[in-house]
């Protein structure tokens, strides 16, 4: 065991992943000498040699197009994608081929990779660097979407993702790189896809997240006498379903935060679930918290789109008292 | 303080036949009479196949087809230098290519009837599904490409691609990717002169597609795509480079779409008969033929038994085609992922539940 924050918990997982398997290849731009912008692969080209560890060319299409390549040919890719605005550069080869290959084959050719990409807001950056736009992935299909929201469990799901058969897009909060710690073992491990964790029991609301906002709303908790049950998503592709109407049903009643826009969200798709399958133990409307339907704004107003403590503890109010 | 020129650089062009299937013989491949035949009858074969298909399309039996007549010369040609464990990435008008491959002609006829088991190849024969997106493919060879040098197996690949595909940047970053990781990957550029209906000269100010191998730093070559045997000649050499480490190879095949750009086009819009008339003469298929007549390995009885041996393989392939049961709804459903998640099981039981009750 050791105490490691997100991003150093990715980078053990890319170690473990690359020492145990040797058709794991990491590659990017600057993943390589540089160790990654956020410091992801950092010594992992020392260890393990360019030919392992490959700094490419500036070119996001290619980026994810050479890695469909490898992936067909028998390697397990782990392209990583600086920043998930420039992810939209290759939105064509994941979407119109990683996505489709085994459907398009019949099974003759497999597609496993996991893209790595930083997303969410309050990190004071540039345009382009804060979005969160998980659902344009979570509505392709095909493709698998994780989002972690602690360093135990993005290590385990970033080495269940590259263990996993499908493509898969890996989305790590970029609020959270450095602003959690907690004990994880520096050996391999997994925490499985498609399981969702309940973070903190409880019996008057549900409260779903996932991701940057996981953390907003675990910190919400100390802000209200409301017996929340907590639930992280963790991925986000295939849904975990089962894990969410088990809680509504024992709740009756439902909070999703989201930090994305809040039109054609994820959060429309838990509220289409539970009507499908939990609408009668329904207590009250399942309430959004989420981003506005804008362009996040630059750092100076940040603050104001990132939804905050003060909206969901409102929101976790509203639905107890309903 | 200096002014001088740090770099001039020369594209070769490489033809071995001219229009009569006269031969050069010092640039001639090394290739038996029976390797020289059988790149005619595969030539032969391929372009019934290409009738058939159209043929089916006019009368509803196939689906949007794309035919790639008047360049069999540049995918045999290129496919035939090929090993048994290469790699190709086919486009929409590659289908000679697949057939030179193996693939066989049945899942080719499936494919353009809408079905996608038509993609399945024969086993242990990396023929990847063919991309309709223009200009994606180069990338996913480029990959395999250099898959295969970092796990130290000797494979090339070979991406297929068009003068429209040379505009696309996919394509250039593929050929970028190509050379800074000198991967084993032959690009098979068919400049058929037209991407749908826009002229290859408003594709690029570039005087030949060739040269843009030179700005990435690896060798581009011109061949006439209409001789066989320069196509073959360069690919071979492309392999064998390949093979040895050095690197990418860009082929332009200069070329000509004798047909309409698919069975949706029209290409008398855009283009006049006399230019197709004037490419007409310079049909890959007849030059070869009027080579191996000059050799003594051809002649009018074997064109006969030729003609009905390919007709005879075509027709039977559509037979079985025809007889393909529809495959089941599952088919949409179960390849989605590796395994089938419980939300979209949960669709397909529905929706079988529906139908079932029809």
């Amino acid at each position: 065991m050791a105490v490691m924050n997100l991003i150093q918990a990715v980078n053990s997982g890319l170690k473990c992943a690359l020492a145990d398997d040797a058709r794991v290849v990491v590659l990017g731009e600057d993943v390589g000498v540089d160790g990654g912008v956020f410091r992801a692969t950092e010594g992992l080209l020392k260890q393990f040699g360019g030919q392992r560890v490959v700094d490419t060319p500036l070119a996001e299409s290619a980026i994810i197009g050479v890695s469909i390549g490898m992936a067909a040919a028998g390697l397990r890719p782990v392209p990583e994608i600086q920043f998930s605005g420039f992810l939209y550069m290759a939105f064509a080869q994941l979407i119109n081929h990683a996505a489709r290959i085994r459907t398009r084959s019949r099974g003759s050719f497999t597609c496993p990779l996991v893209v790595r990409t930083p997303y969410s807001g309050g990190i004071r950056a540039l345009e382009h660097h804060s979005e969160s736009l998980e659902a344009i992935y979570v509505h392709t299909p095909g493709l698998k979407v994780v989002i972690p929201s602690s360093p135990y469990d993005a290590k385990g799901l970033l080495i269940s993702a590259i263990k996993d058969d499908n493509p898969v897009v890996f989305m790590e909060p970029s609020r959270l790189y450095r602003a959690v710690k907690e004990d994880v073992p520096e050996g391999s491990y997994t925490v499985p896809l498609g399981k969702a964790k309940v973070v903190r029991a409880g019996s008057q609301v549900t409260v779903i997240s996932w991701g940057s906002m996981l953390q907003q709303a675990k910190l919400a908790l100390a802000h209200t006498s409301v017996d929340v049950e907590l639930i992280d998503l963790r991925t986000l592709k295939p849904l975990d379903a089962d894990t969410i109407i088990a809680s509504v049903k024992k709740t009756g009643r439902c909070v999703v935060v989201q930090e994305a826009p809040r039109t054609g969200g994820l959060s429309s798709e838990i509220i289409a679930q539970i009507n499908d399958s939990a609408l009668s133990s329904l207590q009250a409307p399942v309430i959004r918290v989420a981003g506005f339907d804008t362009i996040f704004p630059l750092y100076k107003l940040e603050d104001h789109y990132l939804p905050s403590i003060e909206r969901i503890v409102a929101a976790i109010e509203t639905a107890a008292s309903f | 303080m200096a002014e001088k020129v740090l770099k001039t650089f020369t594209v070769k062009y490489l033809q071995v036949l001219d229009e009569s299937g006269k031969c050069d013989a010092k640039l001639m491949p090394k290739l038996s009479p029976k390797q020289l035949v059988e790149l005619y009858e595969l030539m032969v074969l391929c372009r019934k196949f290409d009738e058939k298909a159209l043929s089916l399309q006019r009368q509803g039996r196939l689906g949007t087809y794309a035919s790639f007549l008047g360049q069999e010369a540049a995918q045999v040609g290129a496919a035939y230098a090929l090993g048994g464990s290469d790699w190709v990435f086919p486009t929409y008008r590659d289908a000679a290519v697949l057939v030179v491959r193996n693939q066989p002609m049945v899942r080719l006829f499936q494919y353009f009837g809408g079905d996608e088991r038509g993609s399945i190849p024969p086993k242990g024969v990396n023929n990847f599904p063919i991309a309709i997106p223009v200009g994606t493919q180069g990338l996913h060879a480029v990959g395999a490409a250099m898959a295969a040098t970092i796990t130290k197996r000797k494979f090339a690949t070979l991406a297929c691609l068009g003068d429209g595909a040379s505009s696309e940047g996919d394509m250039n970053e593929a050929f970028n990717f190509a050379g800074v990781f000198k991967a084993p990957v032959i690009f098979l550029c068919q400049n058929n002169q037209y991407a749908i209906s826009v002229p290859v000269k408003q594709q690029t100010a570039a005087e030949t597609l060739a040269q843009r191998a030179v700005g990435f730093g690896f060798e581009g070559v011109r061949v006439d795509g209409n001789d066989i045997l320069a196509v073959y000649s360069a690919a071979a050499a492309a392999v064998k480079k390949a093979y040895l480490g050095e690197g990418p190879t860009l082929i332009e095949c200069f070329t000509y779409r004798l047909g309409n750009h698919t069975t949706s086009d029209d290409a008398s819009k855009y283009r006049s008969e006399a230019e197709v008339a004037a490419w007409r003469k310079k049909d890959p298929v007849l030059r070869f033929r009027r080579f191996l007549e000059l050799r003594k390995l051809w002649n009018a009885k074997k064109e006969g038994e030729l003609f009905v041996r390919a007709e005879r393989r075509v027709s039977s392939a559509v037979g079985e085609y025809e007889k393909v049961p529809r495959a089941d709804v599952d088919d949409i459903f179960k390849y989605t992922y590796s395994e089938m998640p419980q939300l979209l099981q949960q669709q397909m039981d529905d929706y079988k539940k529906l139908i079932e009750g029809r």
